[in-house]
């Protein structure tokens, strides 16, 4: 894999930032967009822009042909059965909040148990807990233990407790702190056979490693588009088509209806029961075109490449004096996330002495504070790998954190 | 270390931050947080009439937040409580050095809005 070739794709890796190259280290947060990406969205809105589904002209026609080939693209990319399981939303946040306002609404009742983890963002923790508030339900905690890998035999104590009351585990495929890989499919075992579903939110794993809903055997999985070098505004989520078939739409609208009376309405099949309102088509497009981007890359060189990156980074940060890692150094069942605390420097301070060498990091509690608070780490900083990075980069950034941390100490 | 946010009055009031105690006598305090980053500010007043008495700090943050509160602490003592009140958001990046539009101004202004806060309580 051509790294410098890579990066000419990327026209904003030619920015400078103070006077510095700039050095992105936030994919976490969001990645980089390539120009084909970027092309893509102009063209649409230069050559075929119209709403979908409503009107009969040709670029009507256009635009929906645009609209249903995303949902086919986006199905073979996750190894679907059909582009019917593949609704698309704003992000991976609206994706969980989809799936407790209508599988978790429709079914769940009071005393019934949804499974979290310790180490869930907040967007996987908030919907449930304002379940729990309407529905007098329970959330439950995998815990997180101190070698930071998921207690998932936990879940076996909950099986033995609640038994068939045990109605959702909803779990992050890889934490966006820790950077560490869960086990879904034993996950998935476990929680199938009390008669329960499993929710994925595969937003960090998605531009990493290959998501295979049938390898996984999720019953929901949920990703944002601009993890993966895709545009901002485009989730998606995919769910089983027997359990989708028989759900109330969440969000209702325009759109999402065969007919409408005074009294009532029919929904629409799927997906388009889900998707109210007017389509985000050059957003689908966008992803769409990412997702073809990065069939240009084998995992298998992406990953060897991502790993490289990280090992050189955490060898780096290992050399400086009190210097803590909030997770494992381990190179096993990870990618390139890592979060670190200085002692006695804060991390936005950490962030903003980097900035000023056109470091981009991200520094605070990245949506995770529970599992922050879990290790009583205070805030963290984190940086993340990309498939644009290179080995000079973690260079320069190891070596401006060892400066850091040797001149800015109280 | 040469740096553009973190001048060396900047990172003098981080090192020694002024006033930074519990005021074991006062009248009235003020807790915010920035629930972004973590940072935590506690600023305690002891007013005697109009005039601001006593003033001090505690806290948990980063540089520019601390050095931010320490120098405002220094400001405000003795004064009266509306010449206080009449500070800006501005003026205390000025007083810090500080463009309008940095990322860093929610760490700058949390010792300003936490005063404020006591001032109201």
């Amino acid at each position: 894999m051509d790294t410098e070739k890579i990066r000419e794709q990327f026209p904003i890796l030619s920015r400078e930032i103070n006077g510095k190259p700039l050095i992105y280290f936030d994919n976490a947060a969001t990645t980089q967009k390539p120009q084909v990406v970027i092309d893509a969205m102009n063209e649409y809105y230069k050559t075929s822009n119209a709403n979908v589904h409503r009107s009969l002209h040709t670029l009507a026609a256009e635009s929906t042909k645009l609209w249903e080939q995303a949902h086919k693209e986006v199905a073979d990319f996750l190894n679907a059965e059909s582009d019917k399981e593949i609704i698309f939303t704003g992000n991976a946040t609206q994706g969980l909040n989809f799936v407790a306002n209508t599988y978790g609404r429709q079914y769940l009742k009071e005393g019934d148990v949804v499974v979290i983890s310790e180490l869930e963002h907040h967007s996987n923790i908030l919907p449930w807990l304002q379940l729990a508030k309407e529905k007098k339900i329970k959330v439950e905690w995998l815990p997180v233990l101190e070698d930071y890998t998921l207690d998932i035999n936990y879940l076996d104590y909950l099986k033995l407790k609640y038994k068939s009351r045990l109605k959702i585990l909803s779990i992050s495929h890889v934490s966006n702190v820790l950077g560490m890989v869960n086990d879904v499919k034993k996950l998935a075992k476990k929680i199938h056979s009390v008669g329960g579903v499993l929710c994925v939110d595969v937003a960090q794993s998605v531009a990493h490693m290959p998501v295979d809903v049938k390898d996984l055997d999720c019953d929901f999985l949920c990703f944002s588009g601009h993890k993966m070098y895709g545009p901002m505004g485009i989730g998606v989520v995919y769910g089983k088509k027997e359990i989708l078939q028989k759900l109330e739409p969440w969000i209702t609208g325009g759109n999402i209806v065969t007919k409408v009376w005074k009294n009532g309405a029919h929904w629409a099949e799927l997906p388009q029961k889900f998707e109210a309102g007017t389509a985000n088509v050059v957003e689908a497009v966008g992803l769409m075109e990412a997702i073809n981007w990065l069939k240009n890359y084998s995992w298998e060189d992406r990953r060897e490449h991502e790993e490289k990156l990280t090992s050189m980074a955490i060898a780096g940060l290992s050399t400086i004096c009190d210097l803590e890692f909030l997770g494992t150094k381990s190179l096993e069942d990870r990618i390139g996330v890592i979060s670190f605390q200085l002692k006695d420097i804060h991390p936005h301070d950490i962030a903003s002495l980097l900035d000023e060498r056109g470091v981009a990091i991200r520094a605070g509690y990245h949506c995770a504070e529970p599992l922050h608070t879990k290790f009583d780490f205070g805030p963290s900083a984190r940086i993340s790998i990309g498939i644009y990075n290179t080995q000079d980069e973690v260079k320069v950034f190891t070596d401006a954190v060892k400066n850091i941390s040797n001149n800015f100490r109280k | 270390m040469t740096s553009s946010l973190y001048k060396e009055n900047i990172l003098d009031h981080y090192k020694n931050p002024r006033n930074f105690k519990k005021l074991k006598k006062s009248t009235s305090n003020a807790f915010l947080n920035n629930v972004t980053c973590g940072d935590e500010m506690e600023v305690f007043l002891n007013i005697e009439g109009n005039l601001v008495k006593d003033i001090s700090f505690d806290a948990r943050g980063c540089a520019i937040s601390i050095a931010a509160m320490s120098m405002l602490s220094e400001k405000v003592k003795g004064k009266k409580i509306s010449e206080v009140k009449k500070i800006t958001d501005d003026e205390v990046l000025k007083m810090l050095g500080m463009e309008k539009e940095t990322p860093r101004m929610k760490c700058a202004l949390l010792g300003i809005e936490t005063l404020r806060k006591a001032l109201s309580s």
